[in-house]
């Protein structure tokens, strides 16, 4: 298996576009996986659930960026 | 001395058949000394200075750089746009990784090479594996054998890379673009390496003081067994390589476990009381198996093919 580096950066910008494009409300929060049910448990350590979770959530904040006024938060729209 | 003048008068015929004052005024030539010319292109406002500096040509011996004011300008232009491009390039990369903590991994001698290089070669007499700290801040590798360096990765990858070649080229498989290809993908699985320990790491929430620089460096010690096996399979035929590539696995195998044990399973190794939750020190116990297992694994990738 012979790598580039171009090969890398390849693989390294398609996994991060596969976890920015998790959707919060249709996907996430149906396997239980949502930022809603990650509060709790100040006490003890989070767990390798919650800090999954915290990844993924920064990993989708920094991605979308400056783009946050256009897609905004679904989740407002609809529990109104 | 007066070479380059005589050169350069033959170069421009305009200049010699014309009288100097009015054709230099003109052409921006003073053929007065051959290096000021080159500074001269690079100015607008040479055209001005031009003129008093041809009226001085008439003695000839105006070869001296520093006599000519056009010249001095364009060193003096040149040497501060020079510190102002090394200051633009330290700020730059210094928001990435402070030099300071770069030299310390550097800080090596001979006598720590060598027995660092026994240690990863035979790692089964070594006793104290402690990180000595000196007010907080650990020893640099002069001080410390069991601290990490970056200077053994780095001359181990490079040797490696030159081995490699020439192992291709005894068997006749050489071509420049496979040592390229050769380097690239022992970097990438460094990389990687590197990458899926940070994330395990920072997953589990182990706080320990194992920077980035760190796990390069412990990425790169398998360099050395690398170098090792490649050395006694070109050596000894197909019996040496496996005879090298079982030896320097078990001892790269041992000294992972055991320096990694005191960096991240602190509470393993102090008293046995279970804090927080009964799942995390079998998990990082089971990153660091996991990462001393990974090492054969690469080892045999990356050599296989280098020794038929």
């Amino acid at each position: 298996m012979a790598f580039t580096l171009y090969s890398l950066i390849q693989a390294a910008i398609l996994c991060i576009n596969a976890v920015a494009v998790l959707h919060e409300e249709r996907f996430l929060s149906k396997i239980g996986w949502g930022v809603d049910q990650s509060v709790g448990g100040f006490g003890d350590e989070p767990g390798i659930k919650v800090q999954l979770m915290n990844l993924i959530r920064s990993v989708r904040t920094v991605m979308r960026g400056g783009k946050f006024k256009f897609t905004g938060k679904h989740k407002d729209r609809n529990e109104n | 001395m007066d070479l380059p003048h005589h050169g350069y008068r033959e170069t421009k015929p305009r200049a010699r058949a014309a009288p100097p004052a009015g054709d230099s005024v003109l052409f921006e030539d003073t053929s007065s000394a051959a290096p000021a010319m080159n500074s001269q292109g690079y100015y607008t406002s040479g055209y001005n200075m031009g003129g008093p500096s041809n009226d001085m040509q008439g003695g000839g011996g105006m070869n001296n750089l520093f006599a000519d004011p056009m010249a001095n300008a364009a060193m003096m232009y040149g040497s501060s746009l020079a510190n102002q491009g090394k200051d633009m390039v330290n700020k730059e990369i210094s928001r990435f990784m402070t030099v300071n903590k770069l030299k310390y991994f550097f800080a090596v001698d001979t006598r720590y090479v060598l027995k660092k290089l026994m240690i990863l070669m035979f790692p089964y007499t070594h006793q104290d594996w402690e990180v000595r700290y000196h007010r907080d801040t650990p020893l640099t590798p002069r001080q410390d054998v069991n601290a990490s360096d970056l200077y053994i990765p780095t001359m181990a990858f490079i040797t490696y890379i030159l081995l490699a070649g020439m192992a291709l080229g005894i068997q006749k498989r050489f071509s420049p673009e496979v040592l390229g290809l050769c380097a690239s993908t022992a970097l990438v699985w460094v990389i990687i390496e590197v990458l899926v320990m940070l994330l395990s790491l920072y997953l589990l929430t182990v706080h320990t003081d194992l920077s980035t620089f760190d796990l390069i460096a412990y990425s790169g010690y398998k360099y050395v067994g690398m170098i090792f096996t490649v050395l006694c399979g070109l050596l000894f035929g197909s019996d040496g390589y496996f005879v090298a590539f079982a030896w320097s696995s078990f001892a790269l195998m041992f000294f992972i476990v055991r320096s990694l044990k005191m960096k991240i399973l602190p509470s393993l190794s102090s008293d046995s009381m279970g804090m927080g939750s009964n799942a995390k020190p079998q998990l990082r116990l089971y990153i660091t198996v996991a990462s001393a297992l990974f090492q054969p694994i690469i080892i045999y990738w990356l050599t296989s093919h280098l020794v038929r």
